[in-house]
């Protein structure tokens, strides 16, 4: 029996439509997977279903029966919950807090036990050890994904609509939302899964839906269709392979770095770049990979001794390592690497602006650094004076792309390529950083997404606790030595 | 190109609706003396609002500008009175007051800057601190009376506040000029692009290579010279200080900021916006006492509810954004 669904619904915000006649269907204990390029109309339909916006035309059937929220906690209430890419927990109060906010137990004095023991209640439910007591800033991510469902469980949700939830989340760790995913599906729950990661999709999905410009282009069960099919119905033409073709590194070190102590967080990291070469850096959360790129490049505190084609150089703040050619693009798109309510010219020149002009800002030679970036990194936008949030994903990261390659460093460092954007414009990433090494530059890729790393790089460091735990290169990079390296599970000998 | 929106227009429609209602009210708030006075008077707080939009821009605040001023000009007069004796009624003597009244707002820019940069205290904590140390610090150098420049002194100095080009009279030509650079470095500097970002998002301005502490303290500094200078030019005017000069100062240039549309957390700063908003707070207190209308003593409730309003447009023009 249908819990939720949709028939005929189409949607337009003024001239633009962005649904045409979808019709989706969510069963109980079943994981639907929706999928789809950014702009495809993902979040639009999750919108939808989770009360915030009316269809233009076509019905919400909840029980098999039209229904109409008016807002989303009326969606809510009647067990339909949505957990959003960016959490909506308040970080000083503790977990049971959070899990009771709006609806706390007790009358005018609040029953703090009996919240407090039905939070622990939920999360041994989930297998989880958080302490209800724990003020949510003291918890880890992907514990914090855990006391939103554990809220969302609360509420006795019939439906659970969650989006992206793995993006903000480490190898490891998408293992335990797995788990938590299936037991959901075991306890009879509707899930609707978004998710641009498309083997998790293969690992977790019932049934899958395909999205391309607003329409249904696909519905697949589980079985029917491999990453590749998805890849394809989605974009809606062949992709050739994913990955560029990999490329012939020269043997001379553009950087050397020896002992590169961060303290508490990496420590002793040797490590060799060569000109023309991608090396990979996986591991972990916490195990110190962006606290070593982060120390490297002068944003923290750090000791090391590091050469530049064979000169010694210091790098004490990031600025020194512009000025010596090395630059870093933040895995933090939206926190440290653009401003999200400011113009995309200005984003683009805010790290070189001493570059464009003197006092003065020359903002003739801005625009045409904005137009000559737009068309290197194909960003795709109306207006340049609009606000860098209101751009997609995809684009946000070409524009932070293009922002690092300005100062026209040698050595890159790019953490998290390719974060929460679309298989497309993954593509375009992938292609962009392979031109950077032909040209000769040099680049460190570190990111969480296996066939990623193993995709794009030519040599793999695999990081564990803050030390290197090996180096994998040609047909040793594969998924099992990355992850035996990462955990640190010994070889069987 | 950027549309006019009502972030920029509100504040410039509410000044022309004030001057048009003045106008009406009575026929004397048009007369040039009129005018000179309100213009002569905004100027003082005009330039520490134009100061104050660099650091509220810059995501900081300070409540110490009306008690900084009251010092400086204490210390201004004690200077001045001081050297007096050995280099007589003079304009070097005059000259020398200001140098002081400058450097010590620079000084004391820098004392906040760095207790907000280099000890990393809230910018609130520390303005709030330091505006009550001015503050005693200058009634205990009155000695809990008024501090009076040597009479002699007066005379001489009297046309810097007086005098002028024409009924433009100098606090008015320094504030004009005081606005057009602030505007010019807010909008064309490299240094106001910082300010902006740092106000915006401090860690993406950090990620960016700018030097965050360097720029913050150089707002306060930026504040501090301009305190100085309008201490330069009200000293002249009553030719003393006490313990009740620049009461409330702050809390008019915070306001006059907000009115013009900077956002209270910083990340868009609009020095015009900021200008017009010193206009109409005097404006107001104008009409109040040109026109029997309403009670000058409601002058204060009047600019309380402009300032919410001024919020309010703002938030709804947010609001707006959004969807």
């Amino acid at each position: 029996m249908t819990v939720l669904a949709l028939r005929n619904v189409s949607k337009s915000f003024g001239p633009i439509a962005v649904l045409h006649d979808v019709d989706l269907a969510l069963e109980p204990g079943e994981v639907h997977a929706l999928i789809g390029e950014n702009g495809a109309g993902k979040s639009t339909i999750m919108k939808i279903l989770g009360g915030f916006l009316d269809p233009t035309s076509g019905e919400v059937l909840m029980d098999g029966a039209p229904r109409r929220f008016a807002s989303g906690p009326e969606a809510e209430a009647a067990g339909i919950v949505v957990i959003h890419q960016e959490f909506n927990l308040a970080p000083d109060l503790s977990v049971a807090a959070n899990v009771f906010l709006g609806r706390e137990a007790g009358g005018w004095r609040l029953d703090h036990a009996a919240m407090r023991a039905e939070t622990a209640a939920l999360l041994s439910r989930l297998h989880s050890r958080i302490d209800p007591d724990t003020l949510i800033r003291e918890l880890s991510v992907p514990d914090r994904q855990m006391v939103e469902i554990a809220k969302a469980l609360s509420r006795n949700a019939r439906v659970l609509i969650m989006d992206e939830p793995s993006a903000v989340l480490t190898h490891r760790e998408v293992g335990s939302l797995y788990e938590q995913i299936d037991r959901l599906r075991d306890s009879g729950v509707a899930v609707l899964y978004c998710s641009h990661r498309l083997d998790e999709v293969d690992r977790l999905a019932d049934r899958i839906t395909v999205l391309r410009d607003g329409r249904v282009v696909r519905r697949a069960l589980r079985g029917e269709l491999d990453e590749h099919g998805m890849a394809n119905a989605m974009v809606g033409r062949e992709l050739e392979d994913f990955y560029p073709p990999k490329g012939n590194p020269g043997r001379e070190p553009a950087l050397k770095v020896s002992d590169l102590t961060v303290p508490g967080e990496v420590h002793g990291v040797n490590l060799t770049l060569c000109k023309g070469e991608v090396l990979g850096i996986a591991g972990l959360v916490g195990s110190g990979r962006t606290e070593l790129a982060e120390g490297l490049v002068g944003l923290r505190p750090a000791r090391a001794t590091i050469r530049m084609d064979g000169r010694p150089i210091v790098i004490p703040t990031l600025r020194d390592a512009f000025a010596a050619g090395l630059a870093y693009l933040t895995e933090d798109r939206k926190e440290a690497g653009l401003l999200l309510e400011k113009g995309l010219t200005e984003n683009l020149t805010l790290a070189t602006l001493d570059r464009f002009g003197g006092w003065r800002i020359d903002n003739a030679a801005e625009v045409a650094a904005y137009e000559q970036a737009k068309q290197d990194f194909d960003i795709r936008a109306p207006r340049r004076d609009m606000p860098a949030g209101k751009l997609s994903g995809g684009n946000q990261q070409k524009l932070l792309l293009a922002k690092t390659m300005l100062p026209d460093p040698r050595i890159i460092i790019i953490d998290e390529p390719t974060r929460g954007i679309d298989v497309g414009t993954k593509r375009q990433i992938y292609a962009f950083i392979r031109k950077l090494a032909e040209e000769g530059r040099s680049i460190i890729v570190i990111s969480s997404e296996m066939s990623e790393i193993i995709g794009l790089s030519d040599r793999v460091l695999v990081m564990r606790e803050g030390r290197v735990a090996g180096e994998l290169a040609g047909p040793m990079m594969t998924e099992e030595n990355i992850v035996r390296l990462a955990m640190g599970v010994k070889e069987a000998a | 190109m950027k549309r006019p929106d009502l972030h920029t227009l509100g504040p410039i429609v509410a000044l022309i609706a004030l001057v048009v209602l003045g106008a009406l009210l009575n026929p004397s708030f048009l007369a040039p003396a009129n005018i000179t006075n309100v213009l002569a008077r905004s100027a003082f707080i005009g330039m520490i609002a134009v100061g104050m939009t660099f650091v509220i821009t810059a995501g900081g605040l300070d409540l110490s500008v009306g008690s900084m001023a009251a010092f400086l000009a204490g210390v201004t007069i004690m200077a001045m009175n001081a050297i007096a004796p050995a280099l007589g009624i003079h304009w070097g003597t005059i000259l020398i007051g200001m140098g002081v009244a400058l450097l010590g707002g620079l000084i004391a820019g820098y004392l906040n800057g760095a207790l907000v940069t280099k000890a990393r205290i809230e910018p609130f904590i520390v303005t709030l601190g330091t505006m009550g140390i001015f503050r005693s610090l200058v009634t205990w150098l009155a000695d809990g009376g008024t501090l009076s420049l040597a009479s002699g002194l007066r005379t001489l100095y009297r046309p810097v506040y007086y005098g002028g080009i024409g009924w433009i009279t100098w606090p008015i030509i320094t504030f004009a000029i005081v606005a057009i650079l602030g505007e010019w470095l807010m909008r064309q500097s490299r240094f106001g692009r910082h300010v902006e970002a740092i106000g915006s998002n401090e860690r993406v301005a950090r990620y960016s290579a700018i030097d965050v502490n360097r720029v913050k303290l150089m707002t306060y500094v930026l504040l501090g010279l301009l305190v100085g200078l309008a201490v330069v030019l009200y000293v002249p005017r009553l030719g003393s200080a006490s313990g009740s000069t620049g009461v409330l100062w702050e809390l008019e240039a915070i306001a006059a900021v907000i009115i013009g549309g900077t956002a209270l957390k910083g990340g868009t700063g609009r020095v015009w916006g900021t200008v017009v908003g010193v206009l109409i707070l005097s404006l107001i207190d104008n009409i109040l006492n040109l026109a029997d209308l309403v009670s000058p003593y409601l002058n204060g409730a009047i600019q309380g509810v402009i300032i919410v309003l001024a919020v309010v447009l703002q938030r709804e023009k947010s609001t707006a954004d959004e969807r």
